[in-house]
């Protein structure tokens, strides 16, 4: 999203030529002092109890129990080995390797949830539960900002992501109760999805439309018209309109006993195993065929490709469109999957939460997907503080992931670019 | 780069990407002779030509009449809309062979009730005379600010879509003015403004040092910071110093007297603050137009290389603009709890921030634009209720309207080729170029 910016702007901060940002190792050497004092030496007294298995589960296990302090400090102690090697190998004059902010947002998490559940009036959480939970809540971003990273690696920023959920999560509806059979309501919210990309495709490829603008005039004619709709065929007739038939989740027998890990992967609906294919099909396909090498020229060099015969505008429309028809597929999860029924405004801004994870994720479909994760349990993790009572506000919980994308976009915690000419319309000429 | 077509044969090889870029500073600032654009040349489509045609097409192909119909476009595919979903409409065309003049009827009927009821509740109605449009001008008010704000940073080339979280931020710091402190009367209102004012700006300069500092994306930011400022106030509503004392609903204590605009018209909404947008508006043509100042907050949108090149701290210009436009933003917010509401509420906002940023499109980025544009989204508003009550159709028709509004507007082409004004099929690619910037690059 390189629209106002041409030239880059100067990064603050030491950087020279030969030694890689301190970025990394200055942040990480923040943050584990920072979970040093609070979570360690001003953490809780109490020891927190994570649950692993539910009474009745195929395999019971020991619920694990972390004493709030000491646990803290054991936790701090390794972020601040994580960030020490981070220094070290900034000395040395090598880069982090990619999966030491990953660990690090791993482990920090981790501290962060034992700081909180000890901390809470009632020290005891399904650790299960949670994940499950955040998984259910991370599948619409993942959808969404996987339609994100087709967009803009061709070139195209799509600030509609929002209005695609909530077209699909209408269509879904509508259609899966018309026709009774929820399998259809998924296709024609993949169709509702491609039709919202279509629009704002035709926009800024032909009439070159700022592609942001597009975004956000769309987001609203989609909220206007199935708020519209809503109004006037939905909310009069419940049963005949808004009754949709529902996924179901299928379970895989055995796998799905599994701690932990059972519910996530082996107990889902139809759209959630759909997810895991998406993600994977999406990343081999932009990274190892030949069709990605040239959907990311387009988004990094349209000129270039245009040169080597590939046609520019068409692969723009083309890809933006299937990027709209999984998101639209994302929209479908809320009415088809977590709600029994659509409600205005029901995607609650969750399209903006997926261009955040899509950033956060480095443009990347695994980055999006473990970012889109990380939000997941965030929300997760917000309502559960309510119920078990928590000295932090929980509106300061649902603020973190918007907090958490703006040190991300700022470069504070490692450096994003986005494809060099996304946001940029292509004249042949 | 299409540009070797209007201009004199050049080697487009030796055609460097500054040079373009040059020659758009010179075009967005030539003065009075060329439409401001909507948003600078540079963060547009990449394409720039040069305006030709006869005095005829200017008016043909220039930004009013493409407006205008934009605007008649948007309201016959919204009527068609509200057509769709009629019963009667659904009735008669179940016998349109039969009798299509029932059908035809029962069409225009409801295409037609609902827009005269609009009307009717935002501009005149013989039962109250023109107090609908009293209401109007209050609901346009805090449009017409934060649209100015939203407008004033596409000039400089960013996109605030922030000032919801500016409104928010200056409404909360604003009314904790108003009803925590007791001041004598001129004064007290003097500080909710000056309060709420400067936390916007601060919200908004925020923003620009991000930008300045670190290049990140204003977009993101400015969304994400909406949604920060919606939970702190949803977090401050349920504290004690911002709740009603005794109660447990999120809603502050009511405005002093002292600290809210004076009523302007017995009997109506109407309040100060709709001059104060007034003066606001005739504020910031000023600024961008005979200051220094604006001029290189012009020149950074249309080019930062460039403007950095002539001497402009690029840097600096960011964080003030940012800054400017969550002060005008703050002034909407300032609008709504001192002026409308006189209250704090979780949705003090309500859509304004979001309908600001069409706003700003609409007016096309200038000052007056924004005015007349935010005026016409506050009689949407105002009559969409009294339509809503009368005939039933849903609020949301407005922002279908609204939206379309912009759409439309934002590709002429696609106007003109409803209507056949296109100049000639073969030049179709050339037509857009030129087009973007006979419109001033409404992209």
């Amino acid at each position: 999203m390189t629209t106002a910016t041409k030239p880059a702007p100067v990064p603050a901060g030491p950087t020279t030529a030969l030694r890689p940002s301190l970025k990394v190792p200055v942040s990480l050497g923040v943050l584990s002092l920072v979970a040093l004092v609070f979570f360690g030496f001003l953490g809780p007294s109490k020891t927190a109890e994570m649950k692993v298995s539910e009474q009745g589960d195929a395999m019971e296990l020991p619920a694990i129990l972390i004493p709030g302090q000491g646990g803290g400090i054991a936790l701090a102690i390794l972020l601040l080995a994580m960030a020490a090697y981070s220094v070290y190998l900034w000395s040395k004059g090598e880069r982090s390797p990619k999966w030491l902010p990953i660990a690090f947002a791993v482990v920090f998490v981790f501290a962060l949830l034992v700081w909180i559940v000890a901390g809470a009036r009632e020290p005891s959480i399904s650790l299960a539960g949670l994940i499950a939970g955040s998984v259910t809540l991370a599948v619409p971003l993942v959808f969404g900002s996987l339609s994100g990273v087709l967009c803009e690696r061709v070139g195209v920023v799509n600030i509609a992501i929002e209005g695609q959920l909530l077209g699909g999560a209408f269509t879904a509806a509508l259609v899966a109760t018309v026709t009774h059979n929820a399998y259809v309501g998924l296709l024609a919210a993949a169709a509702a999805g491609a039709l919202v990309s279509m629009v704002l495709a035709v926009f800024s490829i032909k009439y070159l439309v700022n592609q942001i603008i597009v975004g956000v005039v769309l987001n609203v004619l989609v909220s206007g018209l199935t708020g519209f709709l809503f109004g006037t065929v939905m909310a009069p007739d419940k049963e005949l309109f808004n009754t949709p038939a529902r996924l179901d989740i299928l379970p895989i027998p055995f796998l799905s006993d599994i701690p932990i890990i059972g519910p996530i992967l082996f107990e889902q609906s139809v759209a959630g195993y759909l997810m895991y294919v998406a993600v994977a099909v999406v990343w081999v396909g932009l990274f190892k065929t030949r069709w990605g090498l040239r959907v990311r020229a387009v988004g990094e060099h349209p000129q270039a490709a245009d040169t080597l015969g590939i046609n520019v505008n068409a692969t723009r429309f083309w890809n933006v469109t299937l990027g709209g028809a999984i998101a639209g597929i994302g929209g479908a999860i809320f009415t088809l999957v977590t709600i029994d029924s659509f409600t205005k405004e029901i995607s609650g801004g969750r399209g903006f939460i997926a261009l955040a994870a899509l950033i956060f994720g480095r443009w990347n479909p695994i980055g999006a997907f473990l970012a889109s994760l990380l939000f997941g349990f965030a929300y997760n993790l917000q309502s559960i503080l309510g119920i078990i009572g928590t000295p932090v506000p929980s509106q300061f919980m649902a603020m973190l992931p918007y907090l958490v994308t703006i040190f991300a976009v700022a470069g504070l915690v490692g450096r994003s670019r986005p494809p060099a000419a996304s946001g940029i319309p292509y004249v042949k000429g | 780069m299409t540009t070797k077509d209007s201009n004199p044969p050049v080697d487009p090889d030796k055609e460097t990407v500054e040079e373009v870029q040059a020659a758009d500073v010179a075009l967005d600032t030539a003065g009075g002779t060329l439409e401001p654009s909507l948003v600078p040349v540079s963060t547009q489509s990449g394409d720039t030509g040069h305006p030709q045609g006869s005095v005829l097409r200017r008016i043909v192909m220039g930004n009013g009449f493409v407006s205008l119909l934009a605007v008649f476009v948007a309201l016959v595919l919204g009527g068609i809309l509200i057509a769709s979903t009629d019963p009667a409409v659904a009735r008669t065309a179940g016998y349109f062979f039969a009798r299509p003049s029932d059908f035809l009827s029962a069409l225009w009927s409801a295409m037609t009730r609902s827009y005269v009821a609009l009307f009717q509740g935002s501009v005149f109605n013989p039962r109250q005379g023109f107090s609908p449009l009293l209401e109007t001008m209050t609901v346009a008010t805090p449009l017409i600010c934060a649209g100015l704000g939203v407008a004033l940073a596409f000039r400089a080339g960013l996109f605030n879509i922030g000032a919801q979280g500016q409104i928010i931020i200056s409404a909360t710091l604003g009314a904790y003015a108003g009803f925590a402190w007791h001041l004598p009367l001129v004064l007290h209102l003097l500080v909710v403004i000056v309060m709420g004012v400067i936390g916007g700006a601060a919200w908004g300069a925020v923003v620009g040092l991000l930008k300045a500092r670190t290049g990140a994306h204003e977009v993101i930011v400015t969304i994400m910071l909406n949604y920060v400022a919606l939970f702190l106030l949803d977090f401050l509503l349920n504290t004690e110093a911002f709740r009603r004392p005794g109660d447990v609903s999120p809603i502050s204590p009511r405005l002093d007297e002292s600290a809210v605009y004076p009523q302007l018209i017995p009997g109506s909404r109407l309040h100060l603050g709709f001059l104060v947008a007034v003066a606001l508006t005739a504020g910031v043509w000023w600024l961008l137009n005979r200051s220094t100042i604006g001029f290189e907050f012009r020149a950074v949108g249309a080019n930062p290389a460039a403007a950095r090149t002539a001497g402009v701290n690029v840097q600096t210009a960011t964080i003030l603009v940012m800054a400017m436009a969550g002060a005008l933003a703050g002034f909407g917010g300032i609008a709504q709890v001192a002026g409308t509401e006189k209250v704090l509420t979780g949705g003090v906002a309500a859509q304004i921030g979001f309908d600001s940023i069409t706003v700003a499109l609409l007016g096309r980025s200038t000052p007056w634009g924004t005015f007349f544009a935010g005026l016409l989204f506050g009689a949407f508003r105002a009559g969409a209720v009294q339509m809503q009550i009368q005939t039933g159709t849903p609020i949301d028709i407005v922002l279908v309207v609204q939206s379309l509004i912009v759409l439309f507007i934002a590709a002429p082409p696609l106007i003109r080729s409803i209507f056949g004004l296109n100049p000639g099929r073969k030049k179709r690619a050339k037509a857009a170029a030129k087009a973007a910037v006979a419109t001033g690059g409404a992209k």
